[in-house]
């Protein structure tokens, strides 16, 4: 392994420990906005494997929520569940996002660009007044889950775990398919569907395929959220706020980046959850938000992390320039390696 | 039966008329910059509060009230698409820009709730009490002359478009930035007018909308989602596209108001849509794109 390697991985288990370490701290606020940053961690994550490898954006994950986390309600709701066996519902809630996910995919995935964004809005919009108009979901009433007799001090802990458990494993997963043939397929058709077509790349099978695996993620997450929250509501569960927060996050780290979305959700979700707590007037909270976002959107264009990690290679080009040794190997290689380990992860591109 | 079907004619003709002049605006945008305006929907409900300040507390007629709220309202777009949307270069363009008109959509909102707080509004006019009957139904004359105005405007547009040299670098530029460069356009100076044209719409429809709705910051959300259904069944950048595809989806919406149930029709609505892209993904009467993503 080289030096910038081991500071990678150094790095990851140093992040990892103190995820695993928060709830130890007893505060109780601090777990609870803990769980929230490590849900969106592990959505935009999730979202990002399809939407910023592929280029498609997608404002349709709510859909998967939203299908996970009804799914896990209604069940829980007529076998009445209260204990720890909730959580192995959660993978039934996965299932399910996953299978919607399918005719989803076959319908939204003919079209591309901008119709492709509204279609995912519409098919949005869909779920969430089907689930305010059907009586089997509750109607606008919503579902409530049996009542957790849980000491409301530890409360949070399972559900910060289980969290965490999915933002690893989403990681872990964006970082196998980023890697692997699937991934570099699916960058492909990012950069030009047409002509990875001509050259065999099976784009409605890759992108379904992607669209798929994303879905599960976002579905589970939604049963989790189902019993972190105590209810389920058309508006919460199908909630459009939640499809922008996850690409403003993946967009503010780095669109289409392995590890841009993780820094997006770290640096947004707490400030939206410190937001709604700390700041009493939610408006002027709002207004900040978007001045943030034009912020980013003028001076890093494309996401902090490609633009950070851009200005570090140019930086450690301009030193090997000035070192003036241009004949021994490729320093302009050794450089973009160098700059990529220094932003926390491989390829920034 | 027969007095009912001609209310939900009547309404979605007249009401589809006032979304077509929206729509309108957003396709010319994308037409022409090849952006999606997301802070179109929140630029309506502006627009809808414009004319609420002017008419309770300045007591001006809401039709004279445009003579003002139209102009500010193309200056706002002038001022959005240049620090906004012009810096926007490169690969991510089309993405970023979706993202930077949310930007301003959400800031707006948010001065709005600071202002006006969330409570629903509604303009009030002499025009939306006092009827004239058509066939036993009463209609307010809000609903005649907000489709006199829109038609108006689209007119205007036209004319705009197809009967003058500014017109034709506009048509010029949505066939081909490249070449209108190449023939001399000032690519960057029609992308600003045009943008503030599009804005400028809103001022006009948000008025009749507000007028005849109760409205409030959260509104905007709502009619960017429809707005975005419309353009897109008519096919993008196609702006009798987007004024037929805004009125036959609203008739059907108020069809299924009338005949099935309320809570049903937006999700008759989105169907329909999903469902033609299934079969024409281009839209009703747009083109086909070639070498898109």
């Amino acid at each position: 392994m080289n030096p910038a390697a081991v500071a990678r991985t150094a790095g990851v288990v140093a992040l990892l420990a103190v995820a695993a370490a928060v709830p130890l701290a007893s505060n109780v606020t601090l777990t609870h906005v803990g769980v929230f940053v490590l849900m969106y961690v592990g959505a935009t994550l999730a979202w990002n494997i399809f939407s910023g490898y592929t280029g498609y954006i997608s404002l349709g994950a709510a859909v998967f929520f939203g299908c996970g986390m009804y799914t896990v309600a209604i069940i829980t709701k007529h076998l009445n569940l209260t204990g720890g066996v909730v959580f192995a519902l959660f993978p039934v809630g996965a299932v399910v996002a996953g299978l919607v996910a399918v005719p989803f995919g076959l319908i939204a995935l003919r079209v591309r660009r901008h119709t492709f964004v509204v279609v995912t809005i519409a098919i949005f919009f869909i779920f969430q007044l089907m689930a305010s108009n059907f009586s089997f979901t509750g109607g606008s009433a919503g579902i409530l889950p049996p009542f957790l007799n849980w000491d409301p001090n530890t409360f949070d802990e399972p559900f910060y775990y289980t969290a965490l458990l999915v933002a690893v494993a989403a990681g872990v997963l964006a970082w196998l398919i980023w890697g692997s043939r699937f991934g570099l397929q699916l960058r492909a058709i990012r950069d030009d569907e047409d002509r990875a077509r001509g050259l065999g790349v099976r784009a409605m099978r890759v992108k379904l395929a992607a669209f798929v695996i994303s879905a599960v993620i976002i579905g589970f997450l939604g049963g989790l959220y189902f019993y972190f929250q105590q209810e389920a509501l058309p508006e919460f569960a199908f909630n459009p706020f939640f499809d922008l927060t996850i690409a403003l996050m993946a967009f503010i780290g780095g669109f289409g980046t392995l590890w841009g979305p993780v820094l997006g959700a770290l640096l947004l979700e707490p400030y939206l959850g410190y937001a709604q707590l700390q700041i009493s007037n939610s408006y002027l909270a709002e207004v900040v938000l978007g001045a943030v976002f034009l912020a980013v959107i003028l001076f890093l264009p494309r996401g902090i992390l490609p633009t950070v990690g851009e200005m570090i290679t140019k930086w450690r080009a301009a030193r090997a320039r000035r070192a003036a040794t241009p004949a021994d190997g490729h320093p302009p290689e050794v450089a973009a390696a160098a700059g990529s380990g220094a932003t926390g992860g491989g390829g920034v591109r | 039966m027969g007095s009912r079907l001609f209310q939900a004619l009547v309404d979605g003709v007249l009401g589809g008329g006032v979304y077509g002049l929206m729509a309108v605006g957003l396709t010319l945008i994308f037409g022409v910059l090849d952006i999606i305006n997301i802070a179109q929907g929140i630029l309506v409900v502006l627009g809808s509060y414009l004319s609420f300040v002017l008419a309770t507390h300045l007591h001006i007629n809401v039709f004279l009230g445009l003579l003002i709220t139209i102009p500010a309202m193309f200056i706002l777009g002038i001022a959005i698409q240049w620090f906004f949307i012009r810096p926007l270069r490169g690969r991510e363009r089309t993405s970023m820009s979706l993202l930077a008109s949310y930007s301003v959509a959400i800031i707006i909102e948010g001065v709005l709730y600071q202002v006006f707080g969330s409570n629903f509004k509604q303009i009030p006019t002499s025009y939306f009490n006092s009827t004239v009957q058509v066939f036993g139904y009463y209609i307010p004359y809000i609903y005649l002359l907000g489709f006199a105005l829109a038609v108006l405007f689209v007119v205007a547009i036209y004319l705009l478009l197809y009967r003058t040299q500014f017109g034709r670098s506009v048509r010029a530029t949505m066939q081909d930035h490249t070449a209108a460069r190449l023939v001399g356009i000032d690519v960057n100076r029609v992308a600003a007018v045009t943008f503030g044209i599009g804005v400028a719409v809103t001022a006009a429809g948000g008025m009749v909308y507000g007028s005849i709705n109760a409205f409030n910051p959260n509104s905007g959300y709502d009619l960017i989602s429809r707005l975005l259904a419309i353009i897109i069944l008519g096919g993008m950048g196609s702006i009798a596209g987007a004024l037929a595809a805004s009125v036959i989806m609203i008739t059907l919406e108020s069809m299924v108001d009338v005949f099935w149930n309320p809570s049903w029709s937006v999700v008759v609505f989105y169907a329909v849509l999903v469902l033609v892209l299934v079969f024409r993904p281009q839209g009703l009467f747009g083109r086909r794109e070639a070498r898109a993503q």
